[in-house]
């Protein structure tokens, strides 16, 4: 990438890294809790899934310091995973991809429960009676079935995770090579007198990865809808 | 032994079911749309909770509510045949073949050569789903059915979503499967020719409710099949044992009660059984052995009842030798013959109005 400079391609390929691992660590979560709410029915069914919406409408910030809290060396969660695994989450890219994956979580499940709701059950139901267990049911016609959700899903996770800023900076700070990912790097080069020609070189690349991840998606979906033969 | 019990409400709507099938046999669960027949295969498959009922296939208990006994649907090894296929669209026509083979719990005794030979399936193997006609879909899903090597086979009108000649594609496929392979089935159906061609047995169902069952010459003169095909379609449906083809005319003569009748029909060895509807509308009823007439086919019997079917016509019983056939005439036929029980008469049908099927 011999056209950036080493700032902005150690900016760019942290923001794909902390997005990739963002989606690679919510996904099965997603999958999981898409699932729980379109199939299930249980008491907290609907806080549960109030819950998952909430990233949507609290402020970033509101995040970024929950997880501080939860996830911090002295949270409860956080200082646990650093004695049993010596996981350290704060400061780190790790930390950054967590915080990422809990703001991108509810567009991933949305997309994830379209998907389910439209998979037809008198399938699941043919499959029950052709000696299918439940997870067999899931693995082999469920899940393949929602593929075109989950597929959008993630595309749609990786791309809001390129552009997670206020839950990133709040929880793991603004660290060139660790947590600097592209919208810190730009609000950096902002915040730096003389800096505008370098944010606006960032927005640019900001703008074609999105429009790139946008179009991918779009090729993913067709290829998807062809292969189930719609 | 196929065994069935069950009851379930659902809001207004009652199911209140009961049926017996000696096995191997195909009985069909008649009645109008909306009578529960399929509430009631549901129930049997597993994928309905019945709120009591008791479901038991040979030795095997599959649903005693009682004894709280509810065998998982997939254990239930109850192949089930959808009306709309059901084929799974991410998979091929052989992957969806052998989706239920691979879990079957038995060592195969029905194979995918054996399956693809008798449905014609060889051709479409490699195809996807969708490139599949309505009845090449349901011939696959039949197939699927079997490969998952089922004790019983569940047909919920496998033939409702095809078009007259599509069920044509379908049905012959059916009675080969009834013929060659000793699974019983439950057929679904609202359509009496569909039934007249597969079934064994019949359970007639009416909101909810199972009102009446036995084999299908008992049931051919129940006045409630009578109220669902209607008029023009009611008439006896006998078994009859063919004795040898009659030399001048080329047509297969069968015996019938101890009477004769001659029909259209291809190869039958002698000894053979056909099933015979004679349609009601179509026998004309004698009081003295008829002579110099067309008809190829005259039975001799005795009067067991006479019923009034409608306001111009009756409906009248006639004994041909242990077996029952029924005739339609006018109210003012019987007054002028004198029908009435006991009276000797002469039931006269035209070959062309028989149709034979072979048991």
């Amino acid at each position: 990438m011999m056209w950036l400079s080493a700032n902005e391609s150690q900016a760019l390929t942290l923001s794909l890294s902390v997005a990739a691992r963002s989606v690679l660590l919510s996904l099965p979560f997603a999958v999981l809790l898409a699932w729980v709410l379109t199939r299930r029915q249980f008491v907290g069914r609907t806080v549960l899934d109030a819950f998952v919406h909430l990233p949507l409408v609290l402020p970033p910030v509101v995040i970024g310091y929950l997880l501080l809290l939860l996830f911090g060396t002295r949270g409860p969660i956080g200082g646990w995973l650093e004695r049993a695994f010596g996981i350290e989450l704060i400061f780190t890219r790790n930390g950054a991809a967590l915080a990422t994956a809990v703001m991108s979580f509810p567009l991933m499940v949305r997309a994830m429960r379209i998907s389910l709701e439209n998979v037809d059950r008198g399938l699941e139901d043919a499959a029950r009676t052709l000696g299918a267990g439940a997870m067999d049911r899931f693995a082999t016609i469920t899940l393949p079935l929602m593929l075109p959700g989950v597929l959008a899903g993630a595309v749609t996770a990786f791309s809001a995770a390129l552009g997670e800023f206020g839950a990133v900076i709040t929880f793991v700070s603004n660290i060139p090579g660790e947590t600097r990912t592209l919208p810190l790097a730009l609000y950096s080069a902002l915040q730096t007198p003389g800096g505008d020609a370098a944010a606006a070189r960032l927005a640019v690349i900001s703008c074609i990865l999105g429009l790139g991840g946008l179009l991918l998606s779009e090729w993913f979906a067709r290829r998807v809808r062809r292969m189930l033969g719609a | 032994m196929l065994q069935v019990a069950a009851q379930k409400r659902r809001g207004a709507f009652a199911l209140d079911a009961q049926f017996e099938l000696p096995t191997p046999g195909v009985v069909a669960l008649f009645g109008r749309s909306g009578c529960g027949k399929s509430t009631l295969v549901n129930v049997i498959a597993g994928l309905l909770k019945a709120d009591s009922g008791w479901v038991a296939l040979d030795d095997a208990v599959l649903l005693d509510t009682a004894l709280r006994i509810d065998v998982l649907p997939e254990r239930r090894r109850i192949g089930y045949v959808f009306q709309d296929a059901r084929l799974f669209p991410h998979l091929s026509v052989a992957a969806n073949l052998r989706y239920g083979q691979r879990r079957a719990q038995v060592p195969p005794f029905v194979g995918i050569d054996l399956v693809a030979d008798l449905l014609d399936l060889g051709a479409l193997m490699s195809r996807r789903t969708h490139q599949l006609s309505g009845g090449e879909r349901q011939r696959v899903a039949i197939g699927r059915a079997l490969l998952s090597q089922p004790n019983l086979l569940l047909l919920d009108e496998p033939l409702a979503s095809l078009d007259a000649s599509r069920r044509e594609e379908v049905l012959p496929y059916l009675e080969i499967l009834r013929d060659q392979l000793s699974i019983p089935m439950v057929y679904v159906s609202h359509d009496f020719d569909e039934v007249l061609r597969l079934a064994t047995h019949l359970v007639l169902m009416e909101s909810g409710k199972t009102i009446a069952q036995g084999n299908l010459s008992e049931m051919s003169l129940n006045p409630g099949v009578r109220a669902i095909i209607g008029a023009d379609a009611v008439g006896a449906i006998v078994e009859s044992t063919v004795i040898g083809r009659d030399p001048a005319s080329g047509l297969l003569r069968v015996q019938v009660g101890h009477g004769e009748l001659k029909v259209h029909f291809g190869h039958a060895a002698n000894g053979a059984k056909l099933r015979v509807q004679l349609l009601a509308r179509d026998l004309i009823v004698a009081t003295q052995a008829p002579q110099h007439l067309s008809v190829r086919n005259t039975l001799s019997g005795a009067v067991t009842a006479v019923m009034s079917d409608d306001e111009d016509s009756d409906l009248i019983g006639i004994d041909i030798g242990g077996t029952i056939i029924m005739a339609r005439v006018t109210k003012a036929a019987t007054r002028e013959l004198g029908l009435a029980p006991g009276l000797p008469v002469w039931a006269l049908v035209k070959t062309v109005s028989l149709r034979p099927h072979p048991i």
